[in-house]
């Protein structure tokens, strides 16, 4: 153990009172406690556009999928009295809508928040460091390290991906989105002023459709990695990951400075 | 310029009478989406001015841009433009053939230089020095490249001269290229469509001929008084989209109901065009209205796209038969299986650990 840490003067069993009283607490648990530290990481706005986030795109696969592939038809009333793929539609404009703002709420805290709040937004490409721990820890997903490392934000992977796929990936979506939405909103539209240059870049609105389709399958590939990574690295990795994203805080399981 | 006949001149020397010449100076501002006020602007432009000459160029194509063209739904207006068009130099449709309808070509540009209006139907295939497409002897890209050189503007009629239509289709062997990307220096305008609507054309071209300038254009080129909306905007089959209820099947009971024809394939959201309002032969009909969907054959691409009948079209850059959902899907199926067999080796590995330590 370093020299660099930390050791208050009292032992263990002579603090932590209340611990104690609870009966179950160990010696060694004392022990761990003292040393486990935590960082205040994401504060409560990355927080809150993290849920918002995940509900909005949650909806907007559902959605999505719908309005590529309509449900079955449903004679419920005359037509003038039925809304069933309105509904859907304006579910997944209500939710592309509260997307957006988000999603340019989380830039502007980038500038505003803390550090962590920048991370998302930019991959150190030019630091061979970050390479090589990327590479680290791609080989601890593939079983070849014993111990994982400690990370404040996300590790080299995790970096990686959340560039490729929300700072990138959403800009995608919200671009297309948009361009699709212009083409009902009409020309002269505040959409279509916005975002109708990427229809005329496409050229054909079929081909921008299916582009925004293709979209949705990354999205949901990443949400598929993205939820299995956070359980597995809270169970497995020496930090706090989901209950991370709830308080902010992470927390660290031992206090080992490797 | 001053010896060369007004549109009036020509159409009264065609046996149209000025009431017949009134009525198709409203149908024309009322098709050009134009207030009342227009139609004496409309027919004063038309009474003073020289008329325009045009030249009507063909290159790879059927000749359904023509065909339309010539069933415009009011009589007079084909008559009128027609006229005014075949005076000049149109090779399917003048009197001439051979050595005197290159001649007359010739004459045109000479006497109009800088004044004409090139309508250019079909484009150029470009491949072997463009042998693919002759003309009065030479490759039709030479005569589109002479002919464009002193004209004023440029409309490229249909989707072959527009975007290259089904003769530029994958792989596109003779290179057929359309209009705009041959002739670079001179203003285009498309009017899209497999063939373009008769009214469309007619309006365009007279537009084009009483304003003396060009309609204003979208971002693709595109005259927007036509082209500003997709089929699907103003389509009557709507109210059942919105309501979720579609034809399933060719056949099944919802398409005898009428029922919207998304599901079957139909390209209306994703084209620009007026036949949801301006429909076609005399606005008898057009393809929805009839149980068909729209194929998209004003757009970009079109011929490309996979199957007229399905909603969600191939993607052929994954060199299979796939579609966004099936390319998606299998990926989302195979990560979604990777992470299983991922979590399943990280459970075993932690219990292995935990062993050791134990
Ligand atoms: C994570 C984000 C998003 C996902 C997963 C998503 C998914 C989808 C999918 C799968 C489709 C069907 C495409 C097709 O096959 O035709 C679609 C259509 C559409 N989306 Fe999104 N989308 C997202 C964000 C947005 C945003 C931000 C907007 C902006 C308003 C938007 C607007 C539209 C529009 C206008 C359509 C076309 C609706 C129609 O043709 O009736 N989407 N979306
Ligand atoms: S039939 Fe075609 S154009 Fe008409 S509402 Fe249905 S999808 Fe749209
Ligand atoms: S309905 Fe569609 S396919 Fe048919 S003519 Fe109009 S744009 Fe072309």
């Amino acid at each position: 153990m370093s020299d660099k840490i930390f050791h208050p003067a009292r032992e263990a069993h002579e603090i932590f009172e209340a611990s104690r009283l609870t009966g179950d607490a160990t010696l060694a648990d004392l022990e761990s406690i003292r040393h486990s530290t935590s960082v205040y990481v994401y504060q409560a706005p990355v927080r809150i556009w993290h849920w918002v986030n995940a509900l909005a795109i949650t909806v907007l696969c559902v959605t999505g999928y719908l309005i590529g592939r309509p449900l079955p038809t449903m004679q419920i009333a005359e037509a003038y009295d039925q809304f069933v793929m309105g509904y859907v539609r304006f579910a997944h404009f209500a939710a592309a809508m509260i997307l957006t703002v988000g999603f340019f709420g989380r830039i502007y805290w980038a500038f505003v928040g803390n550090s962590h709040a920048r991370q998302m937004f930019y991959v150190p490409i030019f630091n061979p460091r970050f390479w090589r721990e990327l590479l680290w820890e791609l080989r601890w997903y593939m079983f070849l390290e014993k111990h994982p490392k400690k990370y404040v934000g996300h590790n080299p992977l995790a970096h990686v991906a959340m560039f490729c796929f929300m700072t990138l990936g959403l800009t995608f979506m919200i671009g297309t989105g948009w361009a699709l939405y212009a083409e009902g909103a009409g020309q002269g539209s505040l959409p279509d002023t916005a975002m109708g240059w990427l229809l005329g870049l496409v050229q054909n609105s079929q081909r921008l459709h299916t582009l925004h389709h293709l979209g949705m399958w990354a999205i949901v590939i990443f949400m598929i990695i993205h939820i299995y990574a956070a359980i597995r690295e809270d169970i497995m990795s020496r930090q706090s990951m989901v209950s991370t994203m709830i308080s902010g805080h992470r927390m660290f399981k031992d206090d080992r400075i490797d | 310029m001053s010896t060369i006949e007004t549109f009036y001149d020509v159409m009264r020397r065609q046996g149209i009478t000025r009431r017949s010449f009134m009525k198709y100076c409203s149908l024309t501002a009322a098709a050009l989406g134009l207030g009342p006020a227009y139609v004496p602007k409309i027919a004063e432009a038309m009474e003073t001015k020289p008329r325009t000459p045009v030249i009507w160029v063909h290159g790879l194509e059927c000749t359904c841009c023509s065909e339309s063209f010539i069933r415009s739904a009011h009589p007079l207006a084909k008559d009128v433009v027609l006229s005014m068009i075949s005076l000049d130099y149109d090779d399917t449709l003048m009197a001439a053939a051979g050595t005197a309808a290159e001649a007359a070509l010739q004459d045109t540009i000479e006497k109009y230089k800088g004044n004409y209006i090139l309508a250019v139907e079909g484009n150029p295939p470009l491949n072997e020095d463009g042998m693919f497409c002759i003309v009065g002897g030479k490759p039709f890209v030479e005569q589109l490249k002479h002919a464009a050189e002193h004209a004023k503007a440029i409309i490229s009629w249909g989707a072959c001269a527009s975007y290259g239509c089904v003769q530029a289709a994958a792989p596109n062997p003779t290179r057929a290229t359309p209009v705009h990307k041959v002739i670079t220096d001179k203003p285009i305008i498309k009017v899209p469509g497999c063939p373009p609507i008769a009214e469309v054309m007619t309006g365009v071209i007279t537009y084009m001929l009483t304003f003396d300038r060009l309609p204003e254009l979208d971002r693709q080129g595109r005259p927007a008084m036509f082209y500003s909306q997709r089929i699907h905007d103003k389509c009557y089959r709507r109210p059942h989209f919105d309501a979720g209820q579609f034809v399933e099947h060719w056949d099944d009971d919802y398409a005898r109901k009428g029922y919207c024809l998304y599901k079957m394939g139909c390209k209306g959201p994703t084209t620009y065009n007026a036949c949801s309002t301006v429909r076609w032969n005399d606005g008898v009909s057009f393809p929805i209205q009839s149980g068909h969907g729209c194929i998209g054959c004003s757009e970009d691409g079109f011929w490309d796209q996979g199957s007229f009948y399905d909603r969600l079209t191939n993607i052929k850059q994954f060199g299979i038969e796939a579609n966004a959902d099936k390319v998606g899907g299998t990926a989302a199926a195979v990560v979604g299986g990777a992470v299983a067999v991922h979590a399943a080796v990280s459970a075993l590995k932690r219990a292995q650990k935990k062993n050791e330590e134990a």
